[in-house]
């Protein structure tokens, strides 16, 4: 966890005043709409179809037990009893209204949680491995460096007018899971022959309209560069970014327009003038924010400790335990992936009763700390593997045990139209028809890996162009459309997916898939080849020729 | 897609005005009355895009209580009531089309 010291707790409070003030002058009109969007787009505030739309942040995806109370509060205070964890490790509340904001905005703050960089033209939520600091195949923890430079963009004068969002990732791990390539700038610290720590910078990748897989300018970069490389990158950006034109203001129609290499020589020219300066890390700095960050005192326990031997006799907890957790750095550790993906569920979402059950198990076994990740589930990082039976009943009492992690049924979906104002088409009923017909988790687990991936609209908040089967929404003359894509990957073998064929009527969606995994089965070579890998062997016509021979 | 206050109007059949409120978002229907209501049924149906513009004015010239206005179709059903006529307008009419998690009064 990371301790904010008094400068963040003031910082904190000091913006609920000043948007609750402007709340007020919208109220009394003083403030025109057009006035007060600007200010509410900085403090994470949207009109969504019925109603406000708070999106909160938690940063690089690290929450404390009473802090996952506080979102709990919020939800049923201020909400309808629910809460929709995103992909980018924020939440957001569905049905908040104006007059409420600043009260519920002041309660957040109380657990140390705001709502900047979660909307607006500026550095968004820095996002990072849900795994980071437990992971054993992680160099350093990223999240020290996350911090930092939430810290630095924070409000950043010079930042806070960019020509559109910024999202920045951080992976420190062999194997990525922030989906780094499909970020604006993208991390990924490694070590050099030397020994040394250092991030490769990717940048120019995004998904949406135009999607395109990040490109890598600089291979490797000295950590202590990484603050003054990163503002070198923005400042570029900042100046030749496309402010005429909406659908071209993403860093990525620059990098693209630009070519990887003449853009890296722009941002080498803009380093070279900044880098000794005062962005060059100082180790003294570095080492404070880190001892910042409190890890758990964890006791030297044995792997696989006899109480797990015994329970894994119960077949049920056996798959759970196969499916959601895996391996920790430290002995006798495990890390456990709570799903948000039950069958017939919103992906994503969960209840103000089951984040304060997740609270008190995190307090319990999790030394009082949980993580969201980017596919929409939760985390208990420190969990005891004596623990993992007992934690498991908890779990699975409150409908939190779905042993579907990886799986067919853990979609990630936007909110769809049955929320966003900019979608033309449904995602949560589509999923939900998804995770019944997958239903049965023992032979989803024979089909393997498998992620699915749905947007309601072109913008791709579900990430689907990146989903080894992607499901985007598209609207033909009043009727909901789904263009279908294979082979999309989010790791760091960042792919995009290839259109499967015409576009599929709503009712229809469910058997196309379906029809989709019965081919892959049909043309795997073993059972351990997943998805991804048979339609990266065979390409996509020997799918395309069965899916439309089942038609 | 493009917000619908964002878009060209085009009528093609009955419409009215929709909006949401300022002080929670709700969805609002502008009235004969020239004010705002959260039933549809109260709300003023018209037929012609000069009409429509009209409505449209009057509604935006109320800067204070329903931001975002825009002109929505409507079908009449066959007891005569108005109904929204899409599904975008349906679901804000309606709500989501999910069961909630939890549910609450709307």
């Amino acid at each position: 966890m990371y301790r904010y010291d008094d400068f963040d707790r003031t910082l904190i409070a000091e913006r609920v005043a000043e948007f609750r003030d402007q709340v007020a002058r919208r109220l009394s009109g003083e403030l025109t709409e057009e006035e007060f969007k600007l200010l509410r787009l900085m403090n994470g505030v949207y009109l969504q179809l019925h109603a406000y739309m708070l999106r909160v942040a938690l940063p690089y995806g690290t929450l404390s037990s009473d802090q996952m109370r506080k979102l709990a509060h919020v939800a049923r205070r201020y909400d309808r009893g629910y809460g929709h964890f995103t992909t980018r490790q924020n939440i957001q509340f569905n049905w908040i209204k104006l007059h409420e904001l600043p009260d519920a905005l002041a309660e957040l703050a109380e657990a140390g949680i705001h709502a900047m960089q979660t909307s607006g033209n500026v550095v968004r939520n820095i996002t990072t491995d849900q795994w980071a600091g437990v992971a054993p195949d992680e160099i350093e923890d990223p999240r020290i460096y996350a911090e930092i430079l939430r810290q630095h963009s924070t409000l950043h004068p010079e930042f806070s007018f960019l020509p559109r969002k910024f999202k920045i990732a951080i992976t420190a791990a062999a194997h990525d899971r922030a989906a780094v390539k499909v970020h604006d700038i993208g991390l990924r610290l490694h070590r050099n022959a030397a020994g040394e720590t250092g991030f490769e910078v990717i940048v120019g990748g995004g998904l949406g309209r135009t999607p395109f897989i990040g490109k890598s300018i600089k291979p490797f970069l000295p950590a202590r560069d990484f603050l003054s490389y990163i503002e070198a990158i923005l400042r570029v950006y900042n100046q030749y970014g496309r402010r005429d034109n909406i659908y071209k203001a993403r860093i990525k129609i620059l990098v693209h327009e630009l070519g990887a290499e003449k853009f890296a020589q722009e941002v080498e020219a803009e380093w070279v003038a900044i880098r000794d300066g005062q962005l060059a890390l100082d180790q003294a700095v570095f080492a404070d924010i880190a001892a910042r960050f409190s890890y758990p005192n964890y006791l030297t326990l044995p792997d696989n400790p006899p109480e797990l031997a015994a329970a894994r006799k119960n077949k049920r907890f056996g798959a759970w335990l196969g499916n959601s957790v895996a391996n920790h750095k430290v002995p006798g550790y495990a890390i456990v992936t709570i799903s948000l993906k039950p069958v017939g569920a919103p992906p994503g979402d969960a209840t103000a009763d089951q984040m304060d059950a997740i609270a008190v198990l995190a307090d319990r076994y999790s030394f009082g700390e949980i993580r969201v990740g980017h596919e929409q589930n939760l985390v208990l990082p420190h969990v005891a593997q004596r623990d993992l039976p007992e934690l498991w009943r908890a779990l699975d009492a409150a409908g939190l045990a779905t042993p579907n992690i990886g799986l067919v049924s853990d979609i990630i979906a936007c909110p769809g139209l049955d929320y966003c104002s900019l979608a033309n088409t449904r995602s949560i009923p589509v999923a939900q028809e998804l995770t019944r017909r997958f239903s049965d988790h023992e032979q989803a687990r024979e089909l393997g890996r498998l992620h699915i991936n749905i947007s309601g609209c072109i913008n791709a908040c579900g990430h689907h162009h990146v989903g080894h089967i992607g499901i985007l929404g598209v609207e033909k003359n009043g009727e909901e459309f789904y263009q279908i894509t294979l082979g999309g990957q989010a790791d760091e073998n960042a792919a995009l997916g290839t259109l499967l064929g015409p576009a599929v009527p709503y009712a229809q969606v469910a058997d196309t898939v379906e029809d989709v995994v019965k081919a892959y089965l049909e043309l795997r070579e073993r059972p351990d080849e997943i998805f991804l890998d048979t339609v990266k062997r065979v390409g996509i016509e020997p799918f395309k020729e069965r899916v439309h021979a089942a038609e | 897609m493009t917000a619908p206050s964002q878009q060209k109007l085009k009528v093609k059949g009955p419409v009215v005005v929709t909006a949401n409120r300022v002080v929670d978002g709700a969805v609002v229907y502008w009235t004969a009355d020239r004010e705002w209501s959260t039933d549809l049924a109260n709300a003023a149906v018209v037929s012609t895009a000069p009409e429509a513009e009209a409505l449209l004015a009057g509604a935006r010239a109320d800067g204070l209580h329903a931001v975002d206005c825009y002109v929505a179709p409507v079908a009449r059903d066959q007891a005569g009531r108005t109904q929204p006529g899409n599904l975008r307008e349906r679901i804000r009419f309606a709500g989501p089309t999910i069961d909630l998690l939890v549910t609450f009064g709307i």
